[in-house]
């Protein structure tokens, strides 16, 4: 490896403009590839979340109506609905879990013993849905006030949206590889031209492509290498960073940052990736290039 | 060694250079290369250099059609034949010393022995306290050595030199001359562009000569 860093190019391909640019142009494409791929990943898990925790549940929500207690009503309510086939389980929740849901929204203080809350019933229902407006139009006649809840809808339209987020982030992440591919070349290219004079005259002592493409390969490895690198540990600490902010946000409404083994080996890849496209780039830039040479 | 049929040569869509070249270099021999300015003596050794083929007719070298050598078999042919150039066209930013080991290196030449190799030519010519210098900071006659040193060095069988005691006193012309002959000696075959005809008439070889693209041979 030392051997490898110390050998003397016989191009002096290390005073090229590109040794300059293409260090940092490289560093940027890695961190945004790394924050896209990572953008990706935190909504595919946070949506998974959801659908596991909402799939298979409707709310049955009790409005609060002055002068007539809630026990009664939600008792009522849960009744009525064990009365429906489909459904498995009918849950009331109790003040202190409803007071836990509002608590991101309200805040804890705020709310007082006297707020007046509504009731609201957690249905669990048998996998193959069941017919959420007839259950609906069944409680409105038992316990006015009573609305079922169902999720599903918004779930679609939620999922639909990541969705479409992930697939941006992968067009981002290619868009970004083969920019990163196009600055080669373009660098790649430049660097020819200026070697021109140098280039013929090994070949007319005998180097062959392979010998002339390898120092242009090493050249922009050592590049690649030198942006890859710093730009994959400042997107590993960013992304650890924003995980720590976020959970300090609040588990409630911010989906959490955390990875596991084979996220980061995914996250890890995405410098190796580039500095491999990079190197590979030049190698067969440098070798189209001299085909066309005698 | 080297065989010319009918050979002519142009650039782009320009005059022919060179018209109807018909002749032998057979293997050991050593041959001046003369005529005017702008002859076409430094084109006929680009052809025989391999940095251009030939407009029409049938160059065999090393017993092959060279227009029949595919191209990755051109550095092989290439790594037999020694050059020097005209403008000499070292490596400016590599020392005299890299540069006259740059063929052994292509060619994965153990580096040590490269080394000790090439020191010992470069004393040979003179340079020995001018080995770590980058020919930028070298005098003509300087670099002119460097070149025939690095012509020389992986030991060819074809040697070609495009006026190589152009920029060197008379002492030191004789002196590289005597080094021709001496490679000639061991079963190198030379072609030596010159138009010192002083030079000519003492080593007594025979002479190719250019003139107006047409060549003739002399005291072969
Ligand atoms: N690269 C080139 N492109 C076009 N014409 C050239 C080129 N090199 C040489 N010539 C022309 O070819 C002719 C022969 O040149 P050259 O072989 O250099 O002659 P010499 O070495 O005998 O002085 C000259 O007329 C020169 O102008
Ligand atoms: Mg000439």
């Amino acid at each position: 490896m030392m051997a490898f860093f110390a050998t003397r190019t016989d191009l002096a391909l290390d005073r090229d403009a590109s040794g300059r640019f293409l260090p940092w142009v490289i560093a940027v494409m890695v961190f945004m590839a790394m924050l896209a791929l990572a953008g990706a990943m935190v909504l595919q898990r946070a949506t998974a979340g959801w659908q596991r925790g909402i799939e298979g549940h409707l709310t049955v929500q009790i409005a609060d109506q002055a002068g007539q207690p809630m026990a009664p009503r939600l008792a009522a309510a849960v009744k009525e609905l064990q009365l429906v086939p489909g459904v498995v389980r009918a849950v009331p929740l109790d003040r202190a879990a409803v007071e836990l849901l509002l608590a991101p929204w309200l805040g804890r203080e705020n709310l007082t013993s006297d707020l007046p809350l509504p009731g609201l019933i957690d249905v669990e229902v048998a996998p193959g849905g069941i017919d959420v407006a007839a259950i609906g139009a069944r409680l409105a006649r038992t316990v006015p006030g009573a609305v079922v809840d169902d999720p599903k809808p918004w779930l679609d339209r939620v999922l639909r949206l990541a969705d479409l987020l992930q697939i941006l982030a992968g067009a981002v992440v290619l868009g970004i590889g083969l920019a990163t591919v196009f600055m080669v070349i373009f660098a790649t290219r430049a660097g020819l031209s200026s070697h021109r004079e140098a280039i013929e005259v090994l070949h007319l002592i005998g180097a062959r492509d392979g010998y002339i493409a390898g120092q242009f390969q090493r050249q922009t490895l050592r590049l690649a290498l030198a942006g890859a690198l710093p730009a994959g540990i400042a997107a590993a600490g960013s992304l650890i960073v924003l995980g720590v902010l976020a959970a300090g946000a609040g588990r409630g409404l911010l989906p959490t940052i955390g990875f596991g083994p084979l996220a980061w080996l995914a996250l890890a890849a995405l410098p190796v990736i580039a500095i491999v496209i990079a190197t590979l780039s030049a190698r067969f830039t440098v070798l189209g290039y001299l085909r066309e040479m005698l | 060694m080297v065989r010319f049929q009918n050979v002519g040569m142009r650039y782009g869509l320009g005059p022919e250079v060179l018209r109807d070249l018909t002749f032998d270099l057979p293997a050991g021999s050593f041959h001046f290369l003369t005529g005017p300015s702008g002859a076409g003596k430094s084109t006929l050794l680009k052809l025989l250099y391999l940095a251009h083929r030939p407009s029409r007719g049938l160059i065999t070298m090393f017993d092959q059609n060279v227009a029949a050598v595919p191209r990755n078999r051109l550095p092989g042919l290439r790594r037999r034949i020694g050059v020097v150039f005209q403008e000499f066209r070292l490596l400016d930013h590599l020392s005299a010393l890299d540069n006259v080991a740059l063929p052994l290196r292509i060619a994965g030449a153990n580096r040590k022995q490269a080394e000790d190799h090439v020191r010992e030519l470069l004393a040979w010519v003179g340079l020995s306290d001018r080995m770590n210098a980058k020919p930028p900071t070298l005098s003509g006659g300087e670099k002119q050595r460097v070149a025939i040193a690095r012509a020389v060095i992986a030991r060819p069988s074809l040697l070609l030199a495009d006026e190589p005691t152009g920029n060197v006193d008379p002492a030191m012309g004789r002196r590289l001359m005597h080094l021709f002959v001496e490679l000639n000696k061991i079963g190198t075959t030379l072609v030596i562009a010159t138009h010192d005809e002083a030079m000519i008439s003492e080593f007594r070889r025979p002479v190719l000569r250019l003139a107006d693209g047409e060549l003739s041979v002399e005291g072969a």
